[in-house]
């Protein structure tokens, strides 16, 4: 087996495990515990009246914009994981090159936080 | 290498079960799940190939980020899931049109690979040996490949100010809290010292 395999050896074993103990939770509560259900048992509990709506309701569309700016960020991070590991090799030229980038996002950063999307009002 | 070839066919079965489960479920929420589990038995199919920065990229981006943004999607469109189902035979075709072509491609790429082995060599930028392959990235994007990392930053940017565009209202009736407002406040302005004399009114 490669060596590279071989270091990720213990986390499969670890999923295996991991596996194992959620099924043996999971399927205990079905074999062991009794189980007598009724209207009320499963009715949805909203502190003790009757629920309102469904809980599949519409969402409102900053959440979102929440996400999506997420999403950004992470990928700036994501770039920065491999410019870390080789800043030593690729010198000045390579360090400026990640300066720029990181200005590009700045600028958005900015327009962002002037615009008050990062508020939730 | 038997440990490596169950595990294959353990993470490739799990991977294509859950994409057949992601067209095939009823409710769009269990969809995005289902997704969620095909990313990370993609990711376990990239370590087994040696891809670890990949593996990672992809349980980082895609299960972290990119599968809440579909959820809150699913969530945010007003879906009946009856009439969702109505529509899958009329777009099956067009589907089907559209995954052949897929095949045919992944079939002409890695066919190319067998039929002339040494087409590898063109690559342009080779596997290098004896670097951990998130070092062996680092080592042409930021450099080789700057004008792509830029344009990158770039397309990065447009996206952020189109969400903000696109999604960002003024809503009215907000109390908001403005504190450089109430740090700006003086007690003369609003405050008022009358000395009232006793048995009088104002």
């Amino acid at each position: 087996m490669d060596e590279i395999l071989l270091e990720y050896l213990p986390i499969l074993i670890f999923l295996g495990i991991a596996i194992v103990i959620a099924g043996i939770c999971v399927g205990a509560s079905y074999v062991v515990a009794q189980q007598r259900p009724d209207v009320a048992k499963t009715s949805a509990y909203e502190c003790g009246f009757d629920a309102f709506d469904d809980a599949r309701r519409q969402f409102d569309v900053r959440f979102y914009l929440v996400a999506i700016l997420f999403i950004i960020f992470d990928l700036e991070i994501a770039f920065l994981f491999p410019w870390a590991i080789s800043l030593g090799d690729i010198g000045l030229y390579g360090f400026w090159s990640m300066m720029v980038f990181l200005g590009v996002l700045t600028i958005g950063f900015i327009y962002e936080w002037r615009k008050g999307a990062l508020e939730w009002e | 290498m038997i440990i490596q070839g169950l595990t294959f066919y353990m993470f490739a079965f799990i991977a294509i079960a859950a994409g057949v489960m992601v067209v095939s479920a009823k409710n769009p929420v269990h969809s995005v799940l289902f997704l969620i589990l095909a990313f990370f038995n993609s990711a376990g199919l990239f370590v087994l190939m040696g891809a670890e920065f990949l593996a990672m990229l992809l349980v980082v981006v895609y299960v972290g980020a990119v599968a809440v943004l579909f959820m809150f999607v699913v969530m945010m469109l007003d879906i009946n899931f009856v009439e969702l189902r109505q529509g899958f035979l009329k777009y099956l075709p067009v589907g089907a049109v559209a995954g052949l072509v897929l095949v045919v491609e992944l079939i002409v790429v890695v066919g190319g690979w067998h039929l002339s082995p040494e087409a590898l060599k063109t690559a342009a930028s080779p596997i290098p040996e004896n670097v951990t392959n998130t070092h062996a990235l680092g080592a042409i994007i930021y450099t080789d490949y700057i004008f792509l990392f830029q344009a990158a930053g770039m397309v990065l940017l447009i996206a952020m100010i189109g969400a903000i565009v696109l999604t960002h209202r003024k809503r009215s009736g907000v109390k908001k809290q403005r504190i450089a407002d109430q740090l700006a406040r003086k007690p003369e302005d609003t405050l008022e010292i009358i000395d009232v004399e006793s048995g009088r009114g104002i």
